[in-house]
C-alpha cells in the first residue's frame, strides 16, 4: 500500500480509515483504548460519588450551593455542538473534500476552546470562593474528575490543531485519514464523558 | 587493536539496535533479560526475608529495613518479574503462533517495554535514594500516607510509569490477535497460549485503569496535598483498598492465565496429542477472566463491608473454582491416552498440576468468608498465593524458558541440568511454602519481621528457610545452564522437540526478522501438526505468493518518551522540598510530549523487503 | 462396595488430618485449638473445607499418577501416534457439575456463618448493662480497651468474662490495624474511617494456659513494629470479671504506699501523666496506654519480659525495642535530661506497684 498515492473522490475508498492494515489496527486499538478510558472515568465517577460533599468538619461547600446549572448547560451545548461539527468534518473526509473537512474541524476546535475557557473560568471561581483541590476530599475528587476531562479536551484540541497544520498543504491520503478519524472518535468520547459529568456532577448535584 | 575496535563498535551497534528495535523477537529478548534481572533482585530480597525469619527474635534485619525488603519483594516479583517474563514469551511466541510478521503496533511494543523498564529502575533506585517503599505491595492508604521519606513516592510513580507500559502492551496484543491472524486462523483455531494472552490482555485493559487512578490519588495525596485518603478531610482509605483490589485480583489472572496457556502448549506437545477439550478450555479461560472482575472484595472480608457483601463475594469467588477445575481435568485427560515424554518442560508441567491444585483449593478455603476471618493476613495467605504464583506462574516461566529457548535463541538448554534444577526448585518450593499454611493457622500474621520464641512457630519457619535455600540453588542452576549453553553454542534447528504442533515451530530458526517469507495458510487447530501428519515436506501451505514484505522502521523515540516520564517522576517527587523539582517535572513531561509530537508529525511509512532479496534469504538473522 | 471403601478412606483421612491439625501450635495462639464458639465454628468450617479439598486432591492425584504410569512414551513406544481426541461432553459435564455440588456444600455454611458472625444487634440495645461491649482503639503498636457500660478503661490486656458474647467496636487511631485473637476467633480490621463491629465468645478461662493469657495479634501491616503489636486476653469467670470491674473502678482513688514508689509517682506526675493515665476508671484518651494495671501485666510494651530491668531499658530508649512507636525519649519529657538511675528505679517501682490483683 503506497500512502502517498494521490487520490481523487473516485479512487477514494468508502472507509478510508480502515483501508490500510495500519489504519485497521489503529481503529481497533483505539476502540480498545477507549474501553480502558471508560473504566478510568468510571473509577473517577465512583470516587467522586463516594467523596461528594465530604470534607473537614464544618466544611461549608456542598454541591447544592456550589454548582450553577446555566453555566454547565452552556458548556454542555458548546461541547455537544462541537461533536456535531466533528461529524460534519468526518462526513467530508469520507467524501474526500479536504477543505470542508478542515473548516469543520476548525469550528470544532473553536467550540472546544470556548468550552475550555468556561471550564477554566468555573475552576477559578471555585478556587476564589475557597473551594479548591486541597481543601477537602470533595474538592480533590471534583477537580480530579472534571479536570481529567479537561485534560482530555486539551489533548483533543492539540491533536486536531496539529493534524490541521501538518496536513494543510498536502491534503488527505490514506496515511492521515485514520488519524483524522481517530481524533474525531476521541472527541466524541470526550463529549460522551461530559454528558455523564453534566448528569452526575451538575444535575444530580443541584437536584 | 583493530579487532577490539570493531568489536567495540559491534557492541555499541548492538546496544543501539536494541534501544531502537521494534522487532517483537528482540523485544522478547529485552523483556527476558530485564525480567530475569528483576527476578533475581526479588529473589535476593526473598532470601533476606527467609534468613531473618529462620529463628525467633532474629536481628539480621532491622524492623524498618525488613518492611522495605518485604514490600519490594512483592512489588518487584509481581510487576517487574512475573509480568515482564510472561511478556517475553508472549512477544516471542504469539505473533509466530498466529502467523503474523510482527505485532500490530511495533512502535508501541517498544514503548511498552521501555516504560516498564524505566519504571522498574525508578522503583529500585529508591534503595539508593533514601529508602524503599515500606507499606507492603498493597500499600494500604493510611499506612502509606504516614510513611516518611520518599519510599512510597517511588512506589506510586514507578508503578505508574511501568503500569502505563503494561497497558500499552495489553492493547497491542489485543489488536495483534484480533487483526493479524493468518488466513484460516479462526478464533477457535488459535493455540491456547494465544487465547490466554488475549484474555489476559483484555484483563490488563480493564484492570489497570483503576490502579492508574488509585496511584494518581496516592501521588496527589502525598505530593500535591489532595485529600482522597485523608479521613480528617473527608477522604476515605477504603477507596484505595477497593481500587487496588479491583486491579489486584484480575492481576492474579493476568499472571496465571498465560501460565495456563504455556502449560497447555507443553502438555499437548509432550503428550503428542491434541489438547483435550479445546473449546471448553477456551470457554474456561474466558469465564475465569470474566469472573476475575467480580471477586475483588474477597481480599477485604475483614475490612467490615458487612455480611451481605461478604456472602456474595464468597460465593462468587467459589464459582471460579469450576472453570479452573475444568482446566485441570482437561490437562489430565490430555495426558490420558497420550504418549508422555518427560522432558524438562514436561517435568515442570507435571510438577505444576499438584502444586497448582493445592494452591487452588486453599483459595477456595479462603473464599469462605467466615473461615477467611481466621486465614486473612496470616501466613496461610502467604502460603496460598505462593502456591499459585510460584506453583503456577514461576513453574510455567521455567518450563517455557526450556521449551521456547530454541525459538528465542536457536539453542537447547541442557536437559539433565534442567531436570536437576527442577527437583531442587520443586522440593524447595514445597518445603518453603507447605508449612506456612500451618504457621498461619497457628497464629502467625503475615508481614512480621520477627516472631517470639515459645509460641510454637520456630520449627516450621526454619524448615521454610531451608526450602528457600533449595529454591535459590535451583535458580542458580538455571542461570548456570543458560551460561553453559551459550558457551557451547550448539544450534538447535527447527522443531527441536520433534513434536511441535503450532505455527511457531514451522518457521526456520533462527527466525528471520520478517518471520514468514509467505504467510501460512491455517487448516485447523495445531496447523503444523496437520501438515506433518499429511507428510507435507515443505512444512506449511502458503496463503500468498512470494511478494514484497512491508517492515516498520526502528525508532529511538519510545526510549525518549519513557525517559521523559522517568525524569519527570523525580521532579514530581522533589518539587515540594526543592526549587528545581517543578522545572524537572515540567521539563520531563515536555520531553515526552515533544517526542510524541515528533512521532505524530514525522511520517513513518516503514520500508519494504523486496521479493528478490527474500528468495536469496535462507532464513535467520545474519 | 468400592464406593463404601472410598468413603471410609476419606473419613479416615479427615480424622488423621484433624488430629494432625489440632496437634499443631500453642493453645494460647493457635487457631487450631479454638477456645471459643466463633473459633470452633471456624475450625469446623476449616475441617469441612479441608475434607472437601482433600477429596478433590485425591481424585486429581489418582488420575495423574495413573496417566503418568500408563502413558509414558518409553512404555508405549517411540513412534506411536496417539489418537487425537477432541474432548468429551460427558466428562466436561461431570467435572463441572460435581465441583458445583461440592462448592454448594461449602457455600451453605459459609453464608450462614457470615450472617451469624455479623449479628451484633445485642450491643445496640440501650441500657444493656449485662452486655459486655469493648471499644477497641488500635494505635501505633498498642491497644486500648474501653468498657463503656462499666465505665472503665485498660490497655494491652483485654479482660473478658467467659460464657457470653463479648461485643467489640473497633477503630484505629492512626493507621489501619487488625484485631486478631487466633485461638478465640477470626479477625476484624480496625479502620481509621469507621467503626467495625463484631463479637467473640470465650469458652475457656485463660488461667490454665502457659502464660495465663491468650495471645492477640495485629494482623494488618502498620509500620516497622507491626510484628511487636501483641496484646493479651484474660478470660475469667463472670464473678471474677465483676470483681475485676469493681477493682478497676476503684483505681481512681488508689493511693501509693512505700517511699520509693511515692518518689516514682512524683516523677511520673511531672513527666508521664500528660499522656499516660493511671486510673482505670472513666473513658479512654487514646493518647497512650492506660497504666492502671501495669504491675499485673505479663509483658513490658507487649513483648519484653515483665521485670524492672526491661522496664528501665524501655523507658530509657523506647525506639530501640519498638521502632516507630510514639513514646518520647526521656529527654523530651524530663526537662531535656535523661532519667538518672535513681529516678528510673523509683519510676519502675511505682509502675510495678500499679496493681489490682494480689
Amino acid at each position: 500500500m503506497d500512502y502517498n498515492t494521490k487520490h481523487t473522490p473516485h479512487t477514494w475508498p468508502k472507509h478510508p480509515e480502515t483501508a490500510s492494515m495500519e489504519g485497521k489496527n489503529k481503529v481497533t486499538g483505539f476502540w480498545l483504548f477507549l474501553g480502558g478510558e471508560t473504566v478510568l472515568f468510571a473509577t473517577l465517577f465512583a470516587t467522586y460519588l463516594a467523596l461528594k460533599d465530604r470534607g473537614p468538619s464544618g466544611m461549608k461547600f456542598s454541591t447544592h450551593e456550589l454548582f450553577e446549572l446555566p453555566l454547565a448547560f452552556i458548556m454542555t451545548m458548546l461541547l455537544l455542538t462541537s461533536s456535531l461539527t466533528s461529524v460534519y468534518a468526518m462526513y467530508h473526509m469520507k467524501n474526500f473534500n479536504f477543505k470542508a473537512m478542515q473548516a469543520w474541524i476548525s469550528v470544532t476546535v473553536l467550540l472546544g476552546l470556548g468550552f475550555l475557557g468556561l471550564e477554566i473560568y468555573e475552576f477559578v471561581e471555585y478556587v476564589h470562593k475557597g473551594f479548591g483541590f486541597r481543601q477537602s476530599a470533595f474538592g480533590s475528587s471534583f477537580f480530579t474528575l472534571v479536570g481529567t476531562h479537561g485534560v482530555h479536551v486539551i489533548i483533543g484540541l492539540v491533536w486536531f490543531i496539529l493534524l490541521m497544520l501538518r496536513n494543510a498543504k498536502r491534503g488527505l491520503n490514506l496515511y492521515n485519514a485514520p488519524k483524522y478519524y481517530l481524533a474525531a472518535l476521541y472527541w466524541h468520547f470526550i463529549d460522551v464523558v461530559w454528558v455523564f459529568i453534566f448528569t452526575v456532577v451538575y444535575l444530580m448535584g443541584v437536584m | 587493536m583493530s579487532s577490539l575496535a570493531t568489536e567495540k563498535k559491534g557492541f555499541g551497534a548492538m546496544i543501539w539496535e536494541y534501544l531502537t528495535t521494534v522487532d517483537h523477537k528482540k523485544i522478547a529478548h529485552l523483556y527476558l533479560v530485564a525480567g530475569t534481572m528483576f527476578f533475581v533482585i526479588g529473589g535476593i530480597e526473598a532470601m533476606l526475608i527467609r534468613i531473618q525469619l529462620a529463628k525467633p527474635d532474629n536481628d539480621f534485619l532491622s524492623a524498618g529495613l525488613y518492611n522495605e525488603i518485604m514490600t519490594m519483594h512483592g512489588t518487584t516479583m509481581i510487576f517487574l518479574a512475573a509480568m515482564p517474563l510472561l511478556f517475553a514469551f508472549m512477544n516471542a511466541v504469539v505473533p509466530l503462533q498466529i502467523g503474523a510478521r510482527d505485532v500490530a503496533f511495533p512502535f508501541l511494543n517498544s514503548l511498552g517495554f521501555w516504560l516498564f523498564l524505566l519504571g522498574g529502575i525508578f522503583l529500585n533506585l529508591s534503595w539508593f535514594m533514601g529508602g524503599a517503599p515500606d507499606a507492603g505491595w498493597t500499600s494500604y492508604a493510611s499506612l502509606s500516607l504516614l510513611s516518611p521519606g520518599h519510599g512510597i513516592d517511588f512506589y506510586a510513580l514507578g508503578l505508574q510509569i511501568s503500569g502505563a507500559g503494561t497497558l500499552i502492551s495489553g492493547i497491542n496484543f489485543l489488536v495483534t490477535i484480533i487483526n493479524m491472524r493468518a488466513p484460516g486462523m479462526t478464533y477457535m483455531r488459535m493455540p491456547l497460549f494465544t487465547w490466554t494472552t488475549f484474555v489476559a490482555s483484555a484483563l490488563i485493559l480493564f484492570a489497570f485503569p483503576p490502579l492508574t487512578i488509585g496511584l494518581f490519588f496516592m501521588i496527589f495525596d502525598r505530593m500535591f496535598e489532595s485529600n482522597f485518603f485523608v479521613h480528617t478531610m473527608g477522604g476515605n482509605t477504603i477507596i484505595w483498598e477497593h481500587l487496588f483490589w479491583i486491579f489486584g485480583h484480575p492481576e492474579v489472572y493476568i499472571l496465571v492465565l498465560p501460565a495456563f496457556g504455556l502449560f497447555s502448549e507443553i502438555f499437548a506437545t509432550f503428550c503428542r496429542k491434541r489438547l483435550f477439550g479445546y473449546s471448553s478450555m477456551v470457554f474456561a479461560t474466558i469465564l475465569i477472566g470474566f469472573l476475575g472482575f467480580m471477586v475483588w472484595a474477597h481480599h477485604m472480608f475483614t475490612t467490615g463491608l458487612g455480611p451481605t457483601a461478604n456472602a456474595i463475594f464468597s460465593v462468587a469467588t467459589m464459582a471460579i473454582a469450576v472453570p479452573t477445575g475444568m482446566k485441570i481435568f482437561n490437562w489430565l485427560m490430555t495426558m490420558w491416552g497420550g504418549s508422555i515424554r518427560i522432558t524438562t518442560p514436561m517435568l515442570y508441567a507435571l510438577g505444576f498440576i499438584p502444586s497448582f491444585v493445592a494452591g487452588g483449593v486453599t483459595g477456595i478455603m479462603q473464599a469462605s468468608a467466615p473461615l477467611d476471618y481466621q486465614l486473612h493476613d496470616s501466613y496461610f495467605i502467604v502460603a496460598h498465593f505462593h502456591y499459585v504464583i510460584v506453583g503456577g506462574v514461576v513453574l510455567a516461566l521455567f518450563a517455557s524458558a526450556h521449551y521456547y529457548w530454541p525459538i528465542m535463541f536457536n539453542q537447547m538448554l541442557n536437559e539433565t541440568l534442567g531436570k536437576i534444577t527442577f527437583w531442587f526448585f520443586f522440593i524447595g518450593f514445597h518445603l518453603t511454602f507447605f508449612f506456612q499454611h500451618f504457621l498461619g493457622l497457628m497464629g502467625m500474621p503475615r508481614r512480621i519481621f520477627t516472631f517470639l520464641p515459645n509460641q510454637g512457630l520456630d520449627f516450621f519457619n526454619l524448615l521454610s528457610t531451608i526450602g528457600a535455600f533449595m529454591m535459590a540453588i535451583g535458580v542458580t542452576l538455571l542461570v548456570i545452564n543458560v551460561i553453559i549453553t551459550a558457551i557451547k553454542g550448539e544450534k538447535a534447528g527447527q522443531d527441536p522437540w520433534g513434536d511441535g504442533r503450532t505455527l511457531e515451530w514451522a518457521v526456520p530458526v533462527p527466525t528471520p526478522f520478517y518471520n514468514f517469507k509467505q504467510t501460512p495458510l491455517v487448516r485447523g487447530l495445531d496447523p503444523y501438526w496437520i501438515e506433518k501428519m499429511e507428510g507435507n515436506k515443505e512444512g506449511m501451505v502458503y496463503a500468498e505468493p512470494l511478494s514484497d514484505i512491508h517492515m516498520p522502521n526502528n525508532s529511538i523515540l519510545p526510549f525518549i518518551i519513557s525517559l521523559g516520564l522517568f525524569i519527570s517522576a523525580f521532579g514530581a517527587m522533589y518539587h515540594q522540598e526543592t526549587t528545581w523539582g517543578l522545572y524537572v517535572l515540567i521539563g520531563g513531561i515536555g520531553l515526552s510530549v515533544l517526542a510524541m509530537i515528533i512521532r505524530s508529525l514525522k511520517d513513518d511509512h516503514g520500508y519494504h523487503i523486496h521479493k528478490e532479496d527474500l528468495m536469496d534469504d535462507k532464513g535467520g538473522n545474519v | 462396595m468400592m464406593k463404601g471403601l472410598k468413603k471410609w478412606r476419606v473419613l479416615a483421612l479427615v480424622t488423621v488430618l484433624s488430629v494432625l491439625l489440632s496437634a499443631c501450635g500453642e493453645k494460647d495462639l493457635s487457631a487450631l485449638s479454638p477456645a471459643g464458639q466463633v473459633g470452633k465454628d471456624q475450625h469446623n468450617l476449616l475441617l469441612l473445607s479441608t475434607g472437601i479439598m482433600t477429596l478433590v486432591i485425591i481424585v486429581v492425584v489418582i488420575i495423574y499418577v495413573l496417566a503418568i504410569m500408563k502413558f509414558r512414551r518409553k512404555k508405549i513406544g517411540e513412534d506411536v501416534i496417539p489418537k487425537q481426541v477432541e474432548g468429551s461432553m460427558t466428562l466436561e459435564v461431570i467435572w463441572t457439575v460435581i465441583p458445583i455440588i461440592l462448592l454448594l456444600v461449602l457455600a451453605v455454611p459459609t453464608v450462614y456463618l457470615t450472617y451469624k458472625f455479623a449479628d451484633t444487634k445485642a450491643m445496640e440495645v440501650k441500657k444493656a448493662d449485662n452486655v459486655v461491649t469493648v471499644n477497641v482503639t488500635a494505635k501505633l503498636y498498642w491497644w486500648e480497651f474501653e468498657y463503656p457500660n462499666q465505665k472503665i478503661v485498660t490497655s494491652q490486656e483485654l479482660v473478658v468474662p467467659t460464657g457470653q458474647k463479648v461485643y467489640f467496636k473497633l477503630k484505629a487511631g492512626d493507621v489501619k490495624h487488625s484485631f486478631w485473637v487466633p485461638s478465640i476467633g477470626g479477625k476484624m480490621d480496625t479502620n481509621v474511617d469507621n467503626v467495625n463491629k463484631f463479637y467473640l465468645e470465650f469458652d475457656q478461662e485463660s488461667k490454665d494456659l502457659k502464660d495465663g493469657v491468650f495471645y492477640g495479634k495485629c494482623a494488618e501491616l502498620c509500620g516497622p513494629s507491626h510484628a511487636l503489636m501483641d496484646f493479651k486476653v484474660k478470660s475469667v469467670s463472670q464473678t471474677e470479671f465483676d470483681s475485676w470491674v469493681k477493682n478497676m473502678q476503684a483505681t481512681a482513688k488508689r493511693t501509693t504506699s512505700g517511699s520509693l514508689e511515692q518518689q516514682g509517682e512524683d516523677i511520673f506526675k511531672q513527666s508521664c501523666i500528660s499522656c499516660h493515665a493511671t486510673s482505670g476508671s472513666g473513658t479512654g484518651t487514646g493518647i497512650a496506654p492506660n497504666l492502671a494495671t501495669f504491675g499485673d501485666r505479663n509483658r513490658i510494651a507487649g513483648v519484653l519480659d515483665h521485670d524492672e530491668e526491661n522496664l528501665k531499658n524501655w523507658i530509657k530508649n523506647p525506639q530501640k525495642y519498638k521502632p516507630g512507636n510514639t513514646m518520647p525519649k526521656p529527654e523530651k519529657i524530663n526537662k531535656g535530661k535523661e532519667f538518672t538511675d535513681e529516678e528510673l528505679s523509683a519510676l519502675s517501682a511505682y509502675l510495678m506497684s500499679l496493681k489490682i490483683e494480689n
